[in-house]
């Protein structure tokens, strides 16, 4: 009987999923996209995990969930350890780079910084308010090139002669690009362009007064364009590190903090007949209109958040309905 | 005519002394502004003009809905940055959507002096006495700073009370008894009385919390809803909370301090930046020397003297060896995103500590 730990990272626009051993191997994993509905991409997740290790003989001894919905899904799946992506993340890079200092990370709807002294964080930062030169922005831009944005990366390798495009803000280099388009230069070199101004932009917004140091290591779904971490490279000058697995660091490091957690309850993974629903109820008990979301397993209410006063506490379970 | 019923906006608590204030020194009616909610932002961000700072959408959002009510005197007082200007900015914004109203700004020239404050307030009420003004203006300077020493205890404390909400309903029974104070020995009986019961609540307090300051623009620091109930859920995380920035501070302290504030941040800034922004570079070093393990910055989209200060405190920082997160905060109501950051910081800090011991 071998114990395992299961750690589930919801995204905005990916979902990942691992197994861990007890030596942190994976033993399965998978990636998809959240499409929007994350209850229906974990129970996609959690069926492709269950095939992976079928016949396996292993026990799950704990389930961690992290991403931006982990509150929602950590509820679902009943989860030991429900944490921020942040130390997740981190987390997870340590167990594969154990001198890391600095991890870098693009990913669909948001970019941060990590800096590691001694295997432990000791400061980060995350962007606020904007999500300028993240992937949504790259791929938003793709199409208006009609490349596919897995392409990407390439086409930026082609170019000689990157073309300046402005990075402060997504507004602005929207029209910088389609200007240069229109008077003619190259689209590879307007690619390549694209990705100096992710770096510049994430340098110069994230990372801002961080001192980066080597190893770095650069995950996130942008990461996986070659384009960006050549002009990250260049940037830095220094070897920029980015994984096989590395969309699936903020997984690995849930599970892993979930096997610190040292529960000794059994888990099951049987959730895919289960009818999960949420409901948003908005409390008309004061102008704040507390959005109130309430969360049915087989309609019976497992739990409710968003309520900020006393006043909600009667919009509970039973009276949901009438609202 | 018509009766007069005054109205001004929220920040904090803050509302009891002021309309104790109010209460004392006109004949006038006083309205209480309906506490801040989503209802309020929305009003006020509809009608502000898009780049100002979230401060003045709250202000005009609390301003509507008295006015709705049937206040017809608003009150203002800002001052130190371009909050100065926004009593003339509101004033117009509000005439220009129909209302019939009288404004009045409690601060002249950007500064707040008896002088000026007594000459606005025989305006409303003409019988007033300067040794009456004088007697209550200082009664209530008298409240706001018991306030917020009561305020700077539960802050330190609240996160470990062992009853949840002890701290709550106690002091919702002390702004209660404030009310109705009736001079400067009986407000000092209050206060005794519950700093007394305040330090009665049984904590479960370990000698080595972690321990985070808040430092940052003012009204984003003091107004909860503002920063999504930032103590709030600081305190949830179990950890001791301290902030310099209060009305006694602003109001009294701050005054005959300047030059020793200057002082305090070192070799960080030579000369003032403006506003509040030198207070809390000095206030950053105090603390990092002080031991704290962490600090929160506070600041509305676009708050200059404070963008100014963040590039320094960046510096602070690094060299004194002390985590800073910055937040700004605008009217967007994502209030996951703040919470996610704030989790981070904790585990940071956590680890930080762990590592250390």
């Amino acid at each position: 009987m071998n114990n395992s730990y299961v750690g589930i990272d919801v995204g905005s626009i990916s979902t990942k999923g691992v197994i861990l051993d007890n030596n942190n191997k994976i033993l399965a994993s998978v990636y998809l996209w959240t499409e929007g509905n994350p209850i229906s991409a974990v129970k996609k997740i959690i069926k492709s995990l269950e095939l992976q290790i079928k016949g396996k003989n292993i026990v799950i001894k704990g389930i961690g969930v992290t991403g931006s919905a982990r509150k929602l899904i950590g509820t679902i799946l009943g989860a030991n350890i429900v944490k921020n992506e942040i130390t997740a993340h981190a987390v997870g890079t340590i167990s594969i780079h154990p001198d890391v200092k600095t991890i870098l990370e693009i990913g669909g709807q948001d970019s941060k910084i990590i800096i590691i002294e001694d295997g432990i964080v000791v400061d980060y930062a995350m962007n606020t308010l904007c999500a300028a030169g993240t992937g949504a922005f790259l791929s938003s831009q793709a199409k208006r090139l009609g490349v596919d944005v897995k392409e990407f990366g390439n086409i930026a390798l082609e170019s000689k002669k990157p073309t300046k495009i402005a990075a402060r803000c997504t507004v602005f280099a929207e029209s910088d690009l389609v200007h240069k388009a229109q008077i003619g230069y190259k689209k590879e070199d307007i690619i390549a362009g694209l990705c100096n101004a992710v770096v510049n932009n994430y340098l110069n917004n994230v990372a801002k007064e961080k001192k980066i140091k080597a190893p770095i290591v650069f995950q996130g779904g942008v990461s996986k364009n070659e384009g960006v971490v050549k002009a990250f490279e260049k940037e830095l000058n220094e070897k920029v590190y980015v994984d096989e697995c590395g969309h699936l660091t903020g997984a690995i490091g849930i599970a892993i903090l979930s096997k610190k957690e040292n529960s000794n309850i059994e888990f099951n993974l049987n959730i895919e007949n289960i009818k999960f629903e949420n409901k948003g109820v908005e409390c008309k008990k004061c102008p704040n209109n507390c959005d109130i979301i309430c969360i049915y397993k087989d309609n019976t209410l497992i739990d409710s958040w968003g309520n900020k006063c006393e006043k909600g506490d009667s919009i509970q379970p039973a009276n949901v309905n009438q609202v | 005519m018509k009766k007069k019923i005054i109205s001004f906006p929220h920040m904090g608590n803050y509302y009891i002394p002021i309309k104790y204030l109010l209460t004392k020194l006109t004949n006038c009616d006083i309205m209480l502004s309906p506490p801040i909610t989503k209802k309020t932002l929305e009003l006020g961000s509809k009608y502000s003009p898009d780049f100002v700072c979230i401060p003045f959408k709250y202000n005009l959002g609390n301003y509507i809905e008295s006015l709705e009510n049937g206040a017809n005197i608003l009150m203002q007082c800002g001052g130190g940055c371009r909050y100065g200007y926004y009593a003339e900015v509101q004033q117009q914004i509000l005439k220009g959507l129909g209302y019939n109203f009288e404004f009045y700004s409690l601060t002249e020239n950007d500064k707040l002096a008896a002088i000026s404050m007594y000459r606005m307030f025989k305006k409303i009420n003409k019988k007033l006495s300067i040794v009456k003004f004088l007697y209550y203006t200082i009664l209530t300077l008298k409240m706001i700073s018991y306030m917020d020493k009561i305020d700077i205890y539960i802050r330190a404390n609240i996160g470990f009370e062992e009853e949840e909400k002890s701290f709550e309903n106690l002091l919702k029974e002390m702004h209660k008894d404030l009310e109705s104070t009736k001079g400067f020995i009986h407000l000092r009986k209050t206060y005794i009385k519950y700093n007394k019961l305040f330090r009665k609540i049984k904590l479960n307090k370990p000698s080595n919390c972690l321990k985070i300051g808040i430092i940052g623009e003012l009204y984003t620091c003091m107004e909860p809803f503002s920063n999504y109930f930032l103590e709030k859920n600081l305190a949830k995380m179990n950890v001791e909370i301290s902030r310099r920035t209060n009305v006694t501070y602003l109001v009294i302290k701050k005054r005959f301090n300047t030059k020793k504030i200057l002082r305090e941040c070192g070799n960080y800034c030579k000369y003032t930046i403006g506003a509040d922004g030198t207070d809390n570079v000095s206030e950053a070093r105090m603390l990092a020397k002080k031991g704290y393990d962490g600090l929160i910055h506070t600041k509305p989209f676009g708050c200059t003297p404070e963008i100014g200060a963040m590039s320094i405190l960046q510096k602070v920082s690094k060299k004194e060896k002390i985590p800073i997160l910055y937040f700004t905060f605008d009217s967007h109501t994502s209030e996951e995103g703040i919470k996610t950051r704030l989790e981070a910081f904790y585990d940071m800090i956590k680890m930080r500590r762990e590592n250390n011991e």
